[in-house]
């Protein structure tokens, strides 16, 4: 294991986050994990979507790639397969993934990709400043919806799991030590891993606050009652707890991820191999249009 | 006009039309003719009128022939669609269980054959176009054994007996022509047999992104593209390569932007609903200097348009669509041949210039078969452009500058999994080290420098092809699948004393208006053709200054590929009103 340390993955820009955002804690739990299992940084791609947790990577020292609003996840499908020996973290918000990237989520979710999904998720658009996200509560009130939100919220853990998620998580942006074990968890996943992180927005959102979470959470990693390998045991947990919960929520032990199941895909990175038509390929191939 | 014959079958969809006509087209192509093989179609399964042609020649042909010399008719409809395009005279083979009528004013010779009858008794009522074929091999005095080896080969995995059904349907049908002494009706010229292969555009585009070494490509179902994800879906295995069938075309460019970052080359096929979804993902990759291939197999538009049927109307939306001014590269084949070149040679231009790569194709290249010959491999070599090397990563002391300044605007690139080469690639304005900048200086700077790695091409070699140019008084100038009327056209007219040449434009943008200003420049007239009403491409040559009194339009946009006839018609035109 190459010696990695925290100042390998910091970068020189300075933060655009306002002082109190969930978002640090997020960063700071990536970076450790990143850190203890000793993973340099030029073996990390993150992609990153807009909005302020979009930002990530422009204050992380790895690969990163800032893509169009909610298309983190087919970009990441990308980088993994040209690369598969990256680490390859999508990460986002609340409106870039289950807004306006939704499907993708959808469909990540069910083609298991080797993608490790992390989203912020502080039910608030902030960086437009603040209109109801797909989180937002019913009956929010904001500017762009005075008479409040009329609108059910997506409940994502439960989305995930009917999608057919082999690995689920949520963790919450002050409790560090469980995010972090959770993303560890999270990368030693084959396949597809989404780990979403209650993240408040201090300037937004006076709803889903540090205090009001504080209150509510569960946490299912203390519950000694609670197995993370049913999917029916974990529809259920999140539904009656209107996924106020944190930990490991779902975990599937025989995932087989997306990159392994397609058919002759090259087991080293396609980048870098050598992309060269023998000319006896090319004959043969030309010979059934005969 | 090249001698030419056209053979045409036409029936309900879902009947086996297109794959009775691949079968006539193919063994003609073995017995050395050249082909053209093209079709009528609608947007949905069973039902409905289609019709294939062959139009069958020494030479190549890449037009479709105005009147057809036989129809083989398995509906009333078909005759009553197509009977005009007979000459006086000309057989009509009608499957006799139809009790066909010829329509009024249709002068062709009825021949009535028991189509369905003769393939019931064979065994199966399946093989009722094989009948058809080897009557057709008849009346066109073709040697029969050239239909029954190929229709044992095509079979032989269906077993020997759906092999032998066939073989004796060609059979039945060839002796009944025979009987009718209608045997050798028509006479073909002599073949010219030579390694020659019938392809669609889309299958030897395909055929170039496996040989340029693109192993990823991702797309949603939509006509006429489709056949370039089915084939590389079948090739890329053996390649260790990928296709990815996505939810939408927005995930399609999205996920080859993230391979190209990463250093793969990768790869989308749409038409134009699917690439108007595309262009926010083509920004990006414009921004943030990431190679893209983008093919765009055009078809008629806006909306759904005419999902079938020909058009060249997303050339603008090609160079100018999405938000912002961001760098594109467009080249359109117009052949076969010149797709499997471009399909290639995009991936040389997306690496070298760090941007999207746009293919324009259109339906007729795409799904109409062609004879290929000369379809060489050797003539092309992967170039990656320019990407950082890991002994200079290794020297470097600060971060890595990943859109530094240089004279021609490229940088070099470094690729994930490359120590110190880590950098922030972003559709955000960016500083040369990737970091987001607002600062006006930078942003025009940055903005400069990605316009500038484009200036070299307007001056690329093979961005136009020229024909029967010498000392032409009339130029047509035209790109993609019309080249092959064009050029027909121009053999017409100058049979008639008319000096005309063309000028194929392959690369739209940057325009190269250098060698098209060299290559215009003796024409009295400047006839630019395309498939579309306001003449997107002339829009273009107009903003490269390439526009004065000498020029004019043809435009077409009915749905059906431009004719011969019709360029012919329009020089005529020309000639009559304004004297040339």
């Amino acid at each position: 294991m190459e010696t990695v340390t925290l100042q390998d993955y910091k970068t020189s820009e300075k933060s655009w986050w306002c002082p109190g955002c969930g978002d640090f804690g997020v960063l700071a739990a990536l970076q450790k994990t990143l850190v203890k299992l000793g993973i340099p940084p030029h073996r990390v791609a993150i992609v990153a979507g807009i909005g302020c947790s979009g930002k990530m990577g422009n204050y992380i020292n790895s690969y990163n790639i800032h893509v169009v609003h909610g298309r983190t996840l087919p970009s990441a499908l990308g980088v993994k397969l040209a690369n598969r020996d990256l680490l390859v973290i999508a990460a986002g918000g609340d409106g870039d993934g289950f807004a306006i990237g939704m499907n993708h989520f959808v469909h990540a979710v069910r083609r298991n990709i080797g993608v490790k999904y992390i989203v912020m998720d502080n039910h608030i658009y902030g960086l437009t400043k603040g209109q109801n996200s797909p989180t937002s509560d019913h009956g929010q009130k904001v500017k762009a919806a005075p008479f409040g939100n009329v609108e059910s919220p997506v409940r994502p853990l439960s989305l995930a799991l009917t999608a057919g998620a082999t690995y689920v998580a949520q963790g919450f942006s002050s409790n560090q030590a469980q995010l972090a074990r959770l993303i560890e968890g999270a990368i030693a996943h084959p396949g597809f891993a989404f780990v979403n992180v209650l993240s408040p927005c201090v300037t937004y959102n006076k709803v889903n606050t540090y205090d009001f979470y504080k209150q509510m959470l569960h946490d299912l990693d203390e519950d000694p009652d609670y197995q993370p390998d049913s999917r029916g045991g974990a529809i259920a947990a999140v539904l009656e707890r209107e996924e106020l919960v944190t930990g490991l929520i779902y975990h599937d032990p025989g995932s087989v991820a997306y990159e392994d199941a397609l058919p002759g895909f090259a087991e080293q990175p396609l980048a870098g191999r050598d992309i060269t038509l023998g000319q006896e390929d090319f004959l043969e191939l030309l010979a059934s249009y005969r | 006009m090249p001698k030419s014959l056209a053979w045409m079958i036409g029936g309900d969809q879902g009947e086996g039309i297109d794959a009775t006509g691949d079968v006539f087209g193919r063994v003609l192509s073995r017995l050395g003719y050249c082909i053209y093989g093209y079709r009528h179609f609608s947007s949905r399964i069973k039902g409905g009128h289609t019709n294939f042609t062959v139009r069958i020649a020494a030479d190549r042909v890449l037009a479709p022939q105005a009147n057809v010399e036989v129809l083989v008719a398995l509906t009333q409809e078909t005759i009553d669609r197509n009977g005009h395009l007979l000459l006086s005279g000309a057989p009509l083979l009608a499957d006799s269980q139809l009790k066909p009528v010829l329509p009024d004013g249709c002068e062709a010779r009825l021949v009535e054959i028991p189509l369905t009858q003769i393939a019931r008794e064979v065994g199966a009522a399946v093989v009722r176009n094989m009948v058809a074929v080897g009557g057709s091999a008849a009346l066109f005095g073709l040697p029969l054994d050239a239909f029954e080896a190929y229709a044992r080969e095509k079979f032989e995995r269906k077993g020997e007996t759906v092999a032998l059904q066939n073989v004796e349907a060609l059979r039945r049908g060839h002796a009944f022509i025979e009987e009718l002494g209608l045997r050798g009706r028509f006479s073909l010229p002599a073949p010219r047999p030579r390694e020659r292969y019938l392809m669609t555009g889309n299958d030897s585009l395909a055929l170039g992104t496996l040989a340029a070494g693109c192993r990823i490509m991702a797309a949603y179902p939509i006509t006429p593209a489709t056949d370039i994800m089915e084939n590389l879906a079948g090739l890329f295995p053996r390649f260790g390569g990928a296709v990815c069938q996505m939810e939408d075309e927005l995930a399609a460019i999205t996920l080859v932007i993230g391979a190209n970052y990463a250093g793969a080359r990768a790869m989308t096929a749409t038409s134009g609903p699917g690439f108007s979804l595309m262009q926010e993902g083509i920004g990006l990759a414009s921004m943030a200097e990431i190679p893209a291939v983008v093919v765009d197999t055009q078809r008629v538009g806006p909306s759904t348009g005419m999902p079938t049927k020909n058009e060249q109307s997303d050339l603008l939306a090609a160079v100018f669509g999405g938000h912002g001014e961001g760098q594109r590269i467009v080249i359109a084949p117009g052949t076969a041949v010149q797709a499997f070149e471009d399909g290639f040679e995009a991936f040389n231009l997306a690496d070298r210039y760090q941007c999207p790569v746009i293919v324009l194709s259109d339906l007729a290249l795409a799904q109409w078969l062609q004879s290929v010959e000369n379809l060489p491999l050797g003539g092309h070599a992967i170039d990656r452009g320019a990407i950082v090397a890991q002994e200079e990563l290794d020297r470097l002391t600060g971060e890595f500058e990943r859109y530094r300044l240089t004279e021609d605007g490229i940088s070099p690139r470094a690729l994930p999994g490359m120590p110190k080469g880590q950098f922030l690639a972003t559709g955000v304005e960016h500083a040369s080290s990737g970091k987001v900048s607002e600062a006006p200086q930078n942003r025009i700077s940055q903005m400069e420098k990605r316009s500038r790695k484009l200036d070299a091409l307007r001056a690329r070699a093979g961005a136009i092809e020229t024909s029967r140019m010498d000392h032409a008084e009339v130029a047509i100038v035209c790109f993609g699948s019309i080249v092959g009327a064009v050029d027909e056209a121009v053999e017409l007219l100058r049979q008639e004393g008319v000096r005309a040449g063309r000028v194929q434009v392959r690369q739209l943008w940057p325009m190269p208006d250098i060698p098209l200003a060299t290559a215009l420049g003796g024409a009295a007239k400047v006839l630019v053709a395309e498939q579309n009403a306001t003449g997107e491409m002339r829009q273009l040559m107009r903003i490269a200054g390439l526009e004065d009194d000498r020029y004019r339009s043809l435009v077409h946009f009915d749905g059906t590929l431009l004719t011969p006839g019709r360029v012919v018609a329009a020089v005529q035109e020309l000639s009559v009103k304004e004297g040339v």
